[in-house]
């Protein structure tokens, strides 16, 4: 029982960065219609962001979690306006091409500064040692990580079922064409939107810097998952995204302490759970079939 | 209050309207009639700003608007009423309500319009997906009211209907022109075009071949039924 509830909870932990990341993807994607390969890059960049502004400056990890959401998400507004933007009417190819370019420029930059190694990043000191849950003790860090991510998770679905900025948003995802012959500037709303989901994908870089091996890489293996959990929720989703990056969080860790006599199944749990779903629903759990415009 | 010039619009390579051109005077109410594929719905998209392929002149109150994008011309008073009645899966009726921002002289409060659609009223918190097409049509034709749109562009708002909701739109529609709202809309439906509209263009392969006021449709119903597959 103990060990199944701290599988549970180890699962539950990866599962939030599986969220954060997936959230911003389902954001991006739903207003622009561009799948961002590079997010996984971004996740990099903040949790190398937070050693770097730590091992540098001494900037610790509350103003790192504060800088490097808020400059990334700058970052991303810049490339959204430099070249992003561009893709709108072009072959899915150029998407693929130009955010997979970027990940790459991205990550060899780091590397070329700070090499492939792994950097170390200190727990920070309030959140050191482990809460007692009775049955079982857990890290303080990842209870914190945790509560973090599901209250980061609401108050994004907050912003988005109820402000008016959110029901923009929630109509040019699902409709932009209609969404402008309502006299809404769909445009406008493009910028921030990437920004926001670049600045989610910064924020899990700096809550994984303490837990994770900070490396160029770091993202290049995360992403992946990520992009199953996306196809899981459904595309565009942005409940689909969060259900299902906790759900494979969870599968991930059961099935690697469950199935561990199996590796050939433990270690593609997740793909082979992304192959059924899109047998039984090709656009996704939460997913809807493309309106017409 | 709309002027449409020697308009022509392209699929591609096909080219689907041949030098429209056509007038709506304020507070009339006009209908395109025409077969399927004689560019009646494409019409419509060019004069809301939805349809790249296009050489032209449109002009409202004078002004060329034919290069504005689409949510200025719905600024500029234009109300769009799809064929597929635009309900928002991820929106509740309320929100379908107030998407577009209130633009003209005289949008109607929101709950002035809830008071002359009780039925949208008590699905006020359901997405909009949810309520019945008859419902759905209300809906896209309230939302343009409630912004206040001077000029409505409606695409079949009675296909699919029952005669009991047609003649709801119909009632609907003619309150409006009482308002002084200006309406052309695509119409299959002779009887129904009569009943609301003031002229009707009769549109063939992407041209304009005949503008009939309503005496003239009346007689020649048979005809025009024929000659529309109907």
């Amino acid at each position: 029982m103990t060990g199944f509830l701290q599988n549970t909870f180890n699962g539950l932990v990866s599962g939030a960065f599986y969220a954060l990341l997936a959230l911003g993807l389902a954001v991006i994607f739903g207003m622009l219609r561009v799948v961002n390969f590079a997010h996984g890059a971004f996740y990099m960049l903040g949790a190398f962001g937070a050693y770097v502004l730590l091992s540098e400056a001494g900037v610790p990890f509350w103003a790192a979690l504060v800088i490097m959401p808020v400059g990334l998400g700058l970052l991303g507004m810049a490339l959204e306006r430099a070249v992003i933007h561009r893709l709108t009417r072009l072959d899915p190819l150029y998407n693929f091409l130009l955010t997979f370019g970027l990940t790459l420029i991205l990550q060899d930059l780091v590397k070329s500064r700070y090499g492939v190694q792994s950097s170390p990043y200190a727990t920070p000191s309030a959140l050191g040692g482990s809460v007692d849950f009775g049955l079982f003790d857990f890290p303080t860090y990842r209870v914190f990580i945790l509560g973090f991510a599901v209250a980061v998770c609401v108050a994004v679905w907050w912003l988005l079922s109820h402000t008016r900025v959110g029901m923009v948003v929630r109509a040019a995802t699902e409709r932009p064409e209609l969404t402008r012959a309502f006299g809404i500037n769909v445009g406008r709303w493009v910028t921030p939107v990437f920004g926001f989901g670049i600045a989610l994908a910064g924020l899990a870089g700096v809550l994984a810097a303490p837990m994770r091996a900070v490396n160029p890489l770091m993202g290049a293996d995360l992403i992946i998952v990520v992009f199953a959990v996306v196809v899981i929720g459904g595309l565009g989703s942005i409940f689909g995204s969060v259900a299902a990056g906790f759900g494979i969080g969870l599968v991930q860790a059961w099935g690697e302490a469950y199935l561990s006599d199996f590796p050939i199944v433990s270690q593609t749990i997740v793909f082979i759970v992304m192959a059924v779903v899109l047998l039984w629903r090709p656009a996704g759990l939460f997913g809807r079939e493309e309106a017409p415009a | 209050m709309l002027r449409i010039d020697t308009l022509s619009a392209w699929y591609g390579e096909a080219q689907v309207l041949r030098d429209v051109s056509l007038d709506v005077a304020a507070g009339e109410v006009v209908t395109l009639v025409g077969r399927n594929g004689a560019g009646k719905s494409t019409l419509l998209r060019c004069v809301m700003g939805l349809h790249a392929g296009q050489r032209g002149t449109v002009e409202l109150d004078g002004r060329d608007i034919g290069r504005l994008p689409a949510h200025r011309r719905a600024r500029l008073g234009l109300g769009w009423v799809p064929d597929d009645r635009g309900s928002y899966a991820t929106l509740s009726v309320t929100e379908n309500l107030t998407l577009p921002p209130a633009v003209g002289p005289d949008p109607w409060p929101l709950e002035r319009v809830y008071e002359a659609f009780p039925a949208l009223y008590d699905r006020r918190d359901s997405a909009a997906t949810m309520l019945s097409g008859g419902e759905q049509q209300m809906l896209a034709l309230a939302r343009v009211l409630r912004m206040g749109a001077r000029l409505l562009l409606c695409d079949e708002p009675t296909e699919g209907l029952s005669p009991l909701l047609v003649q709801q739109v119909g009632d609907l529609l003619r309150e409006a022109k009482r308002h002084g709202v200006t309406v052309l809309l695509v119409e299959q439906n002779l009887h129904f075009a009569t009943g609301v509209a003031d002229r009707h263009y009769l549109l063939a392969e992407g041209r304009v071949v005949e503008a009939m006021d309503n005496s003239e449709v009346r007689s020649r119903e048979r005809e025009l039924l024929s000659y529309l597959g109907i």
